[in-house]
């Protein structure tokens, strides 16, 4: 029941343009998208301090982010005086094996999940699978995809890209509901009734972290849904998987945290539970996995260091044009959008070397991320690396060392101007071949002025000039 | 242990110089009457506002709402409102609670700017899964315990530790098929909220 990606790295243009094919589809995803952006302008816009929040949840993740290693101590320290274990592990390989080890050790067979983009990121579902652990994601959006054999397709919405209808169907062949039924209330009501049958069988519940309190010792998870609440306070085994960047310094530094993510995701106040983790169930067991998996090597660029401060929200998925417009598949990756493609292109630069691109760097990913990562300055600085690297396709490398020839010399310029102009106004055709053909496609071209603005200048210079007395 | 001691070198070796940590000015927004504004913002995040003078009078808000007297199953944590019709100390297993109508629970500090209600482990007696599980919660909080924002609640809270504690703002949620808000996925279907004082 588990998901590889739909599609595989490295075909962004190719994926976006069959999701635009489907005009009522891309046309949805896209209204989707930009309710939630819309939404997250009311929540920031009801907040007088908004900035003023950003930049102080932007400089405690980049304090944490230079005195890594200290805070992560620190949390272990106390988490163990709390009465959690605390387990290590540098790639997602070990991540696997810890918490399966954690799960056998315990006999479980069923365990439920609430989101989690970590265990998403490690494979943890088919890894555990394969052992004949039964998986359940919890969350409404994570089961409807796992039920469809999907990854998740939005870090905050995950079945963004489905429409009632085929969850209709998905649930009618799944959990028996009547044909035909596509009502969100309804639906929504059959998932509780299934899910709360899973949550009392379950013999463990593993969570995400969305924050890890160093001074405290303890994580906090939040949800909407109640799941990870169900999932943590039936079982009496909670296994919470957490990053390395997770951790913050102190409690009160969720005052700060706390009131930027929901907002940004959904333009809620807050979400609906926001529980701190602070020792195990009564008679039960608590651990917690810290998962390095490429994040020390990314802590080390200093152009992308501030990429490790993303608490998830979503809100540059969101706002991100050609995210709303390409879906979240696209991109070949657990995480799409400006962040996704960010972190990405990090960890297998040739794999993903598409994705910086995947953007127009309107950098409005920037402006609502809510603790200021300069996500589209990122994406370009990384498009000079990968030139730097001779990873960008021949034809864009030609376009681009043309266009710079073009650019420094004035007579060239002028040169292609002419060209340009000239066949706009006599062979329109010939602008939609070759190297042009992609830009010109879905678009209208304007008819050829005659002059050139230069020229337009030079016509009126002389023109006043003349007319002197 | 040496995935522990790979890690932490690596991160200590990839760290850049040390930035301050900052502290939050205090500057925040400020409720006029944060009660009355906690109140809406309980409306807003779809809970049910009400307030009370006084214990007694919460006792009678709690079992004249609808949920209430529909129901079989309750369980009250909050000396004086409403009652317990099992005894939950008795019940063995967090499970056993699965069929259990209302559940009454106090909290505090209270939130003015997000409707959010602090739940201390300590307060849910024996099965803390009581104030999810429950079809329908009831939060009680005494107006002097409502706060203006979230900086104001964390200056309040103290964690137990060991121990858990939990924000609740509202009942529980979804818009995860279409973006339609459904109020019930997961936790109670309602929430009301009940101001003392």
């Amino acid at each position: 029941m588990s998901a590889g990606l739909p599609v595989p790295p490295g075909q962004h243009a190719r994926a976006a343009a069959r999701f635009v094919a489907n005009e009522v589809r891309a046309h949805r995803h896209d209204a989707a998208g930009w309710h939630l952006r819309s939404n997250r302008d009311r929540g920031a816009g009801s907040v007088p301090e908004w900035e003023a929040l950003r930049e102080a949840a932007s400089a405690i993740k980049a304090h944490t982010l230079s005195r890594l290693a200290d805070y992560l101590e620190e949390f272990e320290r106390n988490a163990r005086q709390n009465g959690i274990q605390v387990h290590w592990a540098r790639d997602g390989a070990e991540h696997n094996a810890i918490v399966h080890g954690i799960l056998a050790g315990h006999g479980v067979a069923r365990v439920v999940k609430s989101k989690s983009m970590l265990t998403e990121e490690c494979g943890l579902n088919p890894y555990l699978e394969a052992r004949g652990v039964e998986v359940t994601d919890t969350d409404l959006g994570e089961r409807i995809v796992q039920l469809l054999g999907e990854p998740p397709s939005h870090i905050v919405v995950p079945a963004i890209h489905r429409t009632k209808e085929e969850i209709g169907e998905l649930f009618q062949r799944r959990l028996g509901t009547p044909a035909g039924l596509t009502d969100p209330t309804r639906l929504t009501e059959a998932a509780r009734h299934h899910l709360r049958q899973k949550f009392l069988s379950a013999q463990a519940g593993i969570t995400g972290v969305n924050f890890a309190i160093a001074e405290t010792g303890g994580v906090v998870v939040v949800t909407n849904e109640g799941n990870a609440d169900m999932g943590t306070s039936l079982p009496p085994l909670h296994v919470a998987c957490m990053g390395v960047e997770k951790v913050i310094p102190r409690a009160r530094d969720l005052g700060v945290l706390l009131r930027v993510l929901a907002r940004s995701a959904t333009g809620q106040p807050c979400s609906v539970y926001a529980t701190h983790f602070h020792g195990p169930l009564r008679g039960g067991e608590m651990h917690v996995v810290v998962v390095d998996n490429g994040r020390s090597a990314i802590l080390a660029r200093d152009a992308f260091r501030r990429s490790l401060s993303c608490i998830r929200c979503g809100a540059c998925l969101n706002t991100c044009p050609v995210y709303r417009r390409s879906g979240g598949y696209s991109y070949g990756a657990t995480i799409p959008g400006p962040i996704g493609s960010v972190l990405s292109a990090l960890r297998d630069p040739r794999a993903h070397a598409d994705l910086p691109f995947a953007s127009s760097l309107c950098g409005s990913c920037s402006d609502v991320c809510p603790v200021r990562i300069d996500l589209h300055h990122e994406l370009l600085a990384f498009r000079r690396e990968l030139s730097g690297r001779g990873l960008v396709p021949l034809g864009k490398r030609l376009t681009m060392k043309l266009l710079s020839l073009v650019m420094r010399s004035p007579r060239l310029y002028a040169l292609a101007g002419r060209a340009a102009r000239f066949l706009l106004r006599r062979a329109p055709w010939a602008l939609r071949l070759g190297p042009g053909a992609a830009w010109a496609r879905q678009r209208a071209l304007p008819s050829g002025p005659a002059a050139s603005f230069r020229e337009l200048w030079d016509r009126q210079a002389s023109a006043e000039k003349g007319g002197l007395p | 242990m040496s995935g522990r001691d790979d890690i932490l070198r690596a991160l200590r070796r990839a760290a850049p110089p040390p930035l301050p940590l900052p502290e939050w000015s205090g500057r925040a927004m400020r409720f006029d009457d944060p009660v009355s504004s906690f109140l809406k913002s309980v409306a807003a995040v779809a809970g049910t506002p009400l307030r009370v003078p006084d214990l007694a009078a919460a006792d009678a808000a709690v079992r004249g709402l609808e949920t209430w007297t529909r129901a079989r199953l309750t369980a009250s944590l909050v000396p004086g409102v409403g009652r317990s019709s099992l005894d939950l100390d008795s019940v063995g297993a967090p499970q056993d609670l699965r069929d259990l109508e209302v559940a009454v629970v106090s909290g505090a500090p209270a939130v003015a700017e997000n409707g959010a209600v602090w739940i201390p482990g300590s307060r849910l007696g024996r099965h803390r899964a009581v104030f999810v599980i429950a079809e329908h919660l009831v939060l009680v909080v005494k107006a002097e315990d409502v706060v203006h924002t979230m900086h104001q609640a964390y200056d309040r809270i103290r964690l137990e530790r060991p121990g858990w504690g939990c924000f609740v703002s509202g009942p529980s949620k979804t818009a995860d098929i279409e973006q339609a808000l459904v109020i019930g996925a997961h936790g109670a279907r309602s929430c009301a909220v009940v101001v003392v004082g």
